[in-house]
């Protein structure tokens, strides 16, 4: 038998150092373990960093994390082959002393938020794979086994932070394998440009300002999915993402994809010049509120992405992850105080504070949204398309008198799909699956 | 579904995508292995187009190889051919592998 621990956390993402930081603060003994040769290696984001769910653990963050810019602009931008429609919303309001959302890279901020776990007090190793969960005659988890020598590890309860692919739930037989629908796979190159080029291309005001550009449209060649640009300190994100499913139907490589968004004629000029210094993959659970894999188990936990804990619609997930591993670490303190085990029915008190929280009433408020989209993938082609001819109509000045050119327009989104009919109807689904 | 004309065609190869990637490649020691029968599943066929790294290839009619040097651990090939059983897959072992600059 080796050491024994109150709680193992199984990874260093946002999910895991949330949960192994309140417990290490509540006086705990918590071991957290990291596959990676550091916390942050092996995690890939957009990224944008909600600041709420981090505040709650970490009020002053801000003096001290590697934030890149906060965001003071957010563009919408719909996609066909050679244009863009866009709407965006800046304001001087977001240049505040507390800012709501920060660009960040993850393996440098992971590896900020890891610290914090160790001035806690909890004890981390990276460097170190979990292979699996050791279990009593009982079938209760007490315990884990890595790819280090020696014996097993002990612990009264085991928070499963390990990402998207659960493979350690998955071999536990607790969890399935990810169902292709309920995945997006995304690509992401990591464009460094000078600071200066940064701000200018973007028209930002200085070195702590960014925006946000979320695309939709031709980016996704018909499959369900965005691309986005985000802007860093001295670099660009840029990224595109569809459903593992729809990329098996098309048999289209992501990186193809990417190539073609930033060959963009609206795309091109902003990365112009600059170096590709990083090229990632990463899946994204976007299966939503339907996929969310059992949570709890005797002696076991799930938080983050190994929970499918994503809002896809507002791009929000580390946030959740944050949010979980928190409300998970609570439940863990809260039984420990009452000197009650980690028993399946105990730790259900953590599923009741998702259900309370925003993470499972966002995910529940957007359950239909993917099936619908599954159902009808002509609308992430077919409007874009119509609403560029439409701008084209409106702001080409060519004799044409402005009733006709309104007609024009009108038509041309009746065209999109065949009739008003069809629009009324996407336009129905579409309210049925945000409401 | 859009047409997939002008669809299949990468901008650049795939080495030079990877170049800037950091890894620690444990030798010796592949962290997926193929399974195959005498020909690849369909889904294994797929893994040429959807791995994001470029990792399998067929090396001949209906035989798909993979070479790990620039996998970036993503688990879509798991996923996909997950129904064949003809992809054996782990994580590296702690400290290898892809090691993000940025992520």
């Amino acid at each position: 038998m080796g050491e024994r621990f109150d709680a193992i956390v199984v990874g260093a993402g946002p999910a895991g150092s949330a949960a192994a930081l309140v417990m290490a603060e509540a006086g705990l003994q918590v071991l957290q373990i990291e596959r990676g040769e550091t916390a942050g290696a092996k995690n890939v984001q957009g990224a944008i960093l909600y600041a709420d769910a981090l505040e709650r653990l970490l009020p002053d963050f801000r003096e001290e994390a590697p934030l890149e810019r906060h965001v003071v602009e957010q563009r919408v931008w719909l996609l066909d082959e050679r244009s863009h429609t866009g709407a965006q919303y800046r304001s001087d309001d977001f240049n505040e002393e507390r800012p709501n959302r920060y660009t960040i890279l993850r393996a440098q901020f992971d590896q900020w938020f890891a610290s914090k776990v160790r001035e806690a007090g909890a004890l981390q190793i990276n460097e170190t794979t979990v292979t699996g969960l050791v279990r009593d005659e009982a079938g209760r988890v007490i315990g884990v086994e890595t790819d280090r020598e020696g014996p097993p590890i002990m612990a009264d309860v085991v928070v499963l932070g390990e990402g998207v692919n659960g493979i350690v739930a998955q071999r536990a037989g607790v969890r399935p394998e990810l169902d292709p629908k309920h995945v997006a796979l995304a690509v992401k190159e990591t464009i460094f440009l000078s600071e200066e080029t940064v701000q200018e291309r973007f028209n930002l005001a200085g070195e702590d300002d960014g925006v946000v550009i979320e695309v939709m449209g031709s980016v996704s060649s018909g499959m369900i999915g965005t691309g986005f640009i985000y802007t860093n300190r001295e670099s660009i994100s840029i990224g595109v993402g569809c459903l593992l499913s729809d990329f098996q139907e098309t048999k289209v490589p992501a990186y193809v994809l990417l190539d073609r968004f930033k060959a963009h004629p609206s795309v091109a000029p902003l990365i112009r010049g600059g170096e590709t210094k990083e090229y990632v993959a990463h899946l994204i659970p976007e299966g939503g509120y339907d996929a969310i894999p059992k949570l709890m188990g005797d002696g076991w936990l799930v938080v983050g992405d190994a929970g499918q804990f994503v809002n896809a619609a507002h791009r929000e997930g580390s946030n959740l992850a944050m949010t979980t591993g928190q409300l998970a670490a609570r439940t863990v303190v809260e039984l420990k105080r009452q000197g009650l085990p980690c028993t399946e029915a105990n730790l259900a008190r953590y599923r009741r504070s998702l259900e309370e929280s925003f993470v499972m009433k966002d995910l529940k408020k957007y359950r239909h949204l993917a099936p619908t989209l599954h159902r009808n993938k002509h609308m992430l082609t077919a409007y874009p398309q119509a609403l560029s001819k439409a701008m084209q109509t409106l702001l080409r000045v060519d004799g044409t008198d402005k009733r006709a050119k309104q007609a024009e327009m009108v038509a041309h989104v009746r065209a999109a799909r065949g009739g008003w009919w069809n629009v009324a109807t996407d336009a129905f689904k579409m309210a049925r699956a945000w409401r | 579904m859009s047409t997939t004309t002008n669809l299949s065609k990468p901008t650049q190869p795939m080495e030079e995508r990877l170049y800037q990637n950091r890894y620690l490649v444990d030798e010796g020691r592949p962290h997926v292995r193929i399974n195959q029968g005498t020909n690849a599943s369909e889904a294994l066929l797929s893994l040429v187009q959807l791995c994001p790294a470029g990792c399998y290839r067929e090396a001949e009619p209906g035989r798909v190889e993979v070479a790990l040097d620039g996998c970036m651990e993503c688990g879509t090939c798991r996923i996909v051919c997950q129904g064949t059983g003809e992809i054996e897959w782990r994580y590296p072992r702690g400290g290898f592998g892809v090691s993000f600059k940025f992520g």
